[in-house]
C-alpha cells in the first residue's frame, strides 16, 4: 500500500503479524473468499472470517431486509443495525476458502470466528478443522445479540461469565491457536465477562459486539424496522454512533487491575484513522472495522492507513505499539478528579458568527452565564460560569469558544476561591463527610 | 421565421422556440425533498435569529427550516403563512441576498448563507393545493380594499380571516398587481402569481371587482361612506419622466409596460424587441426589463444608471444576473437627448461624477444606438386623494393609518418601506390588524 509518510504501521497481535492494525471484523464483509480477496487487495491488514457454526444444515437467514440505519441530513450513515445470523454457507466451503486465501496472502492476519453450541465436543471438533486451514487464530463469538442468542449461543454465552470461562477453557484445551474472546456490550459491567475470558485462558478479548437496538419504527405499519412481513425484532447496533460506548468498555478493561494487560482488539464504529488512534491510545493493540467498510467499501482502509501514518510521523512514533495504552493511565474515577481545577469559557469575538446558540443553551438549560448585548455580542459572565463546556459543544465554529484555565493565585469569581497550588479531589473535599479533615483545616474552611 | 438577433429594428421571433422556453424557465428551479433536507440542515437554529429580524414580515425562519429538516414541510408552510400569506411569491421575488440571507450567520461564517428563499419556496409549494385557513365567524363589518396587489391581497386575506367581508377593487383586468404584471417572468413561472391569488381568495369572504380604480368608477368619499373601513393599496400609477430632449419620440417606453406586456404574453416569440435596447435606471425594474429584453433576443442591451454601482437599488445578485445574461451595465451616465426621426435611433448620455455638491456632469458625452428605450427611473403616486403626503407618498403611521379616519394605506403608495413585495405584504397585514382592532374595539 502507498504510504506517503513512511511510518511503520506493522502490527503484531498475539504473535500474529499484519502489515497494519486494521482488520475487518467478523461480519458480512468477511463471509466469502471473493470479499476477503478484494479486502486484502485493497490493503486490509487482516480479517476475522465471518462466524462459522458447526457442520450440518446451514443457518437460515431472513429473506427480507436485515439492516436498519439512522442517518444524518445528507443520508450520512451514523448507525447501522442488523439481524443477520452467522454464515449461512456450508462449513466445508468456508474452510476450503479460508485455507486458499491464507495460502495466497500469508502476510495477512486470518482469524476465524466460531460459534457452536455450548458443549465441549462441538468446540473440539471445529477447532481441529480450523487448524487445518492454516488460520492464525480463532475468535469466539460470544456477542451476537439476535437470533443465535435465542438458541443458547452468541450473547447468551457472553452474558454469563461462567459460560465464557468454561468455553474459553475448552478452546484452550483443544487448540494451540491464539484465542480471542469477543465480548457483548449487552451487560451491566464489561469487567465480568472480560475477567472470565482471562480466567478461562483467553489470549485476548475483542469488543464490542453489537448493541441490542431498534433503529426505527415504521409509523405507517406500526412496526419496528427492519420489518419482516409486518414484524420486527431487535438487532445489533454498530457504526459511528456506538464508538463512545465501545471506547469506555475498552478503557475499563485496559485500566482495571484484574484485566489490565489482556490484549484488546477494539471494535465499535471505527471509521477513520483518528478513531483507530483513539481506541489504541486507550489500550487496544489493533482495531476491527465493519460498518465503515460496509458503507464506503474496502478502499476506506487506505485513508485509515495514510492518516495513521501521517499522525505517527508527526508525533515521532516508530511503531503502533509506541502509543498503545498511552491514554489509559489518564482514565480514572470521578473521585480522583481535581475539584480545584477551574476553567472559564472564553468567546473569541473575531471568530464569533453571532448565532446565539451558546446563549440559548446557557440561558435556557444551564447556568445563565452568557450575556447577550443588543448588538448580539456574546460574553461570558465569569461569576456565573461553572465551565460546563456546553457552549463549546453547541458552538458551530470550531475553536471559537475555549476553556481558559485559571492560574494558581487567581480568584474564581463564581465561588470566591483562590486557586490553590495543591489539588483537592473529592477524597479531600470538605463537603465529603468521609474526607480527610486535615486537608480542610489547611485550607481554613 | 427568419429574424435573428441581428435583424434591424423592432421585430419578434429573434430566437428559436427552444431558446424562449430555456430563457424564461425558472430562475431557481425548485429544491427536491433531499436537497431541501440537506439545505435545511445547514441552519444553526440561531437564538433570536438575525434572519427573522431582517425579514419585513418577521417569518420565524429557524422554526420553518427545522420543520423542513424534520420532514414536515407542510407545517413549515403554515409557519410562513402565519406571517406572510404571500410567502410563495416572496420566496420567488424577495431580494433575500439583501434581507434574510445577508444576515445569515453562515454568510458571516462562510460567505454561503442558508438558502432561505429556496427553502421557503419548497415549503410553501407543498401547501398551495387547498387553502389552509378558515374564516372566523362573521363580524358584519365591511371593508373596501383598493388595489389587488401584494398589500391589498395581504390586507384582504387577514380581514377575511377575522370574519370581515371584503370588497377588493383593481384597475386591471386581473388581480395580483406587480406580482402579476411587474416582475420578471423567470421569477414567477407556470402562472404562479395568478394561481396564488386564486388560492388566497379561496378563503372566502373576499369579493373581487376588476376594472375599477379611484377616479375610474370609484371615489374615496363613496367608499368611506359605504364601508366600515377603507384600505388603499393601489401602488404607483405614474412613471417618472427622463426630462431630456426627444423623450416623446416613438419607442421610448415605460419599463413597467414592457414587463407587463411580456408577463401577459402567451407566446413570447410574437413579442417584438429591438436589436439595440437601452434601459435607464438602477433598480429591480430596470434589471428585470434589461434581462428580459436580452432573453427575448436583443443583440445588445445596455442598462444605464446615473450614479455609481454601489448606489443601484438592484442588489448585487440582480446586477450579476444581468451581467451573466449579457446586459452591459454603464454607470455614472445620465440621459441628455433622444435622437431620431420620429422614432428613437440613438440616445445621448453625459458622463457624471459625484462631487461635494452632488452629482455633476463631466461635460463628456456618448451615444448608444437604440431601437427601444425603456425608462425605469421610478414611479409616482398620481392623485393623493386629498390625504396628507410624506414626500410623494401617502403618509401613514406604523399601523397604516392615513390622515383621514377610517382610511388606511400600505404598499408602494404609502410612505415607509422599501417598495418590495414583502414590505407591502407586511404593511397590508399590519393595517388589517389595526382595522380589525379599530372596528371591533369601537
Amino acid at each position: 500500500m502507498k504510504d506517503l509518510y513512511g511510518a511503520n504501521l506493522h502490527s503484531t497481535f498475539l504473535g500474529i503479524e499484519s502489515p497494519n492494525p486494521f482488520w475487518l471484523a467478523s461480519a458480512p464483509p468477511t463471509d466469502k473468499e471473493v470479499n476477503v480477496r478484494r479486502a486484502f487487495e485493497a490493503g486490509w491488514g487482516g480479517v476475522v472470517w465471518k462466524t462459522l457454526g458447526e457442520a450440518g444444515p446451514p443457518v437460515v437467514n431472513v429473506s427480507g431486509p436485515r439492516y436498519g440505519a439512522i442517518f444524518g441530513a445528507d443520508r450520512r450513515l451514523l448507525g447501522l443495525n442488523n439481524i443477520e445470523l452467522i454464515t449461512d454457507r456450508p462449513l466445508e466451503v468456508n474452510l476450503e476458502e479460508i485455507a486458499r486465501v491464507k495460502r495466497d496472502y500469508p502476510d495477512r492476519a486470518m482469524i476465524v470466528s466460531l460459534m457452536v453450541p455450548c458443549e465441549e465436543e462441538p468446540w473440539r471438533k471445529i477447532l481441529k478443522e480450523v487448524e487445518l486451514t492454516g488460520a492464525d487464530g480463532v475468535e469466539l463469538n460470544f456477542g451476537c445479540p439476535h437470533g443465535m442468542a435465542e438458541r443458547g449461543m452468541g450473547s447468551a454465552v457472553g452474558q454469563v461469565p461462567e459460560y465464557i470461562e468454561m468455553v474459553t477453557g475448552w478452546v484452550k484445551k483443544h487448540s494451540n491457536l491464539p484465542c480471542i474472546v469477543k465480548l457483548t456490550p449487552n451487560i451491566t459491567n464489561i469487567l465480568g465477562p472480560a475477567g472470565a475470558a482471562k480466567a478461562g485462558g483467553a489470549d485476548a478479548v475483542s469488543l464490542i459486539n453489537t448493541i441490542n437496538s431498534i433503529t426505527s419504527v415504521n409509523l405507517e405499519e406500526m412496526s419496528p424496522e427492519p420489518m419482516i412481513d409486518g414484524m420486527g425484532t431487535h438487532g445489533g447496533y454498530c457504526g459511528p454512533a456506538v464508538k463512545p460506548i465501545a471506547m469506555n468498555m475498552v478503557a475499563e478493561i485496559a485500566r482495571n487491575q484484574e484485566t489490565a494487560g489482556l490484549p484488546i482488539s477494539a471494535i465499535g464504529g471505527v471509521t477513520t484513522w483518528r478513531d483507530a488512534a483513539e481506541f489504541m491510545a486507550l489500550g487496544a493493540s489493533n482495531v476491527q472495522v465493519c460498518t465503515a467498510a460496509m458503507t464506503y467499501g474496502f478502499k476506506v482502509v487506505q485513508e485509515m492507513a495514510s492518516g495513521l501514518s501521517q499522525w505517527m510521523a508527526e508525533k515521532g512514533y516508530n511503531s503502533t505499539a509506541d502509543f498503545v495504552g498511552m491514554a489509559t493511565p489518564k482514565v480514572t474515577d470521578w473521585q480522583h478528579l481535581n475539584l480545584d481545577y477551574v476553567t472559564k469559557a472564553e468567546i473569541n469575538q473575531d471568530d464569533c458568527i453571532k448565532c446565539g446558540r451558546c446563549f440559548a443553551a446557557c440561558e435556557d438549560t444551564s447556568h445563565q452565564a452568557i450575556e447577550m448585548s443588543e448588538d448580539r455580542v456574546f460574553t461570558v459572565k465569569d461569576d456565573e460560569c461553572v465551565a460546563c463546556n456546553l457552549c463549546v459543544n453547541v458552538c458551530p465554529v470550531e475553536g471559537c469558544i475555549t476553556m481558559r484555565e485559571l492560574p494558581v493565585g487567581d480568584v474564581d469569581e463564581r465561588t470566591g476561591m483562590t486557586i490553590p497550588e495543591d489539588k483537592r479531589t473529592w477524597l479531600q473535599h470538605p463537603n465529603n463527610p468521609s474526607a480527610d479533615p486535615n486537608t480542610c483545616i489547611i485550607r481554613g474552611q | 421565421m427568419s429574424n435573428s438577433q441581428h435583424t434591424p429594428g423592432i421585430v419578434p421571433g429573434r430566437l428559436n422556440s427552444e431558446a424562449y422556453s430555456d430563457n424564461f424557465s425558472d430562475l431557481h428551479p425548485p429544491l427536491d425533498d433531499h436537497e431541501a433536507r440537506v439545505a435545511a440542515d445547514r441552519c444553526y437554529f440561531c437564538h433570536d435569529a438575525p434572519c427573522m429580524e431582517a425579514c419585513p414580515t418577521s417569518i420565524d425562519i429557524p422554526l420553518f427550516i427545522r420543520q423542513i429538516a424534520t420532514g414536515t414541510p407542510e407545517a413549515a408552510a403554515m409557519t410562513i403563512f402565519e406571517q406572510n400569506i404571500l410567502g410563495g411569491m416572496c420566496a420567488r421575488v424577495c431580494p433575500t441576498e439583501t434581507l434574510c440571507e445577508e444576515v445569515c450567520v453562515r454568510e458571516t461564517a462562510e460567505g454561503k448563507p442558508v438558502v432561505i428563499g429556496e427553502l421557503q419556496r419548497y415549503a410553501t409549494d407543498k401547501r398551495m393545493d387547498a387553502h389552509p385557513y378558515k374564516r372566523a365567524a362573521s363580524t358584519g363589518k365591511k371593508v373596501a380594499v383598493v388595489g389587488a396587489g401584494p398589500a391589498g391581497l395581504s390586507c384582504a386575506h387577514r380581514l377575511a380571516m377575522k370574519g370581515h367581508d371584503v370588497v377588493i377593487y383593481d384597475a386591471r383586468p386581473k388581480a395580483g398587481g406587480l406580482n402579476e404584471f411587474g416582475i420578471a417572468s423567470y421569477k414567477s413561472t407556470n402562472d404562479f402569481a395568478a394561481r396564488e391569488v386564486e388560492w388566497l381568495l379561496s378563503i372566502g369572504g373576499i369579493d373581487l371587482k376588476l376594472g375599477k380604480a379611484l377616479g375610474n368608477g370609484l371615489n374615496l368619499e363613496t367608499l368611506a361612506a359605504d364601508f366600515d373601513a377603507v384600505f388603499l393599496g393601489m401602488g404607483l400609477a405614474g412613471v417618472n419622466a427622463l426630462g431630456c430632449d426627444g423623450e416623446e419620440k416613438d419607442n421610448v417606453l415605460d419599463a413597467v409596460d414592457f414587463i407587463s406586456e411580456l408577463r401577459q404574453s402567451t407566446d413570447l416569440s410574437t413579442l417584438p424587441v429591438g436589436r439595440h435596447v437601452v434601459v435607464i435606471g438602477g433598480g429591480m425594474t430596470a434589471v428585470d426589463a434589461a434581462v428580459q429584453a436580452k432573453l427575448l433576443g436583443a443583440e445588445d442591451v445596455a442598462l444605464v444608471y446615473r450614479r455609481g454601482q454601489d448606489r443601484m437599488n438592484a442588489s448585487l445578485f440582480e446586477q450579476d444576473l444581468a451581467a451573466s445574461k449579457g446586459v452591459r451595465i454603464i454607470t455614472h451616465a445620465t440621459p441628455k437627448a433622444v435622437h431620431g426621426n420620429g422614432a428613437v435611433r440613438e440616445i445621448e448620455f453625459a458622463y457624471t461624477k459625484d462631487t461635494a455638491d452632488g452629482l455633476k456632469e463631466t461635460g463628456e458625452t456618448f451615444r448608444l444606438p437604440a431601437d427601444q428605450v425603456f425608462k425605469a427611473i421610478g414611479q409616482t403616486l398620481g392623485d393623493g386623494q386629498g390625504l396628507s403626503l410624506e414626500g410623494r407618498k401617502i403618509r401613514v403611521s406604523d399601523s397604516g393609518r392615513t390622515s383621514r379616519d377610517g382610511v388606511w394605506a400600505g404598499g408602494d403608495c404609502a410612505s415607509g418601506g422599501d417598495d418590495l413585495t414583502v414590505t407591502a405584504v407586511a404593511e397590508g397585514r399590519d393595517a388589517a390588524e389595526d382595522i380589525h382592532n379599530t372596528l371591533m374595539g369601537g
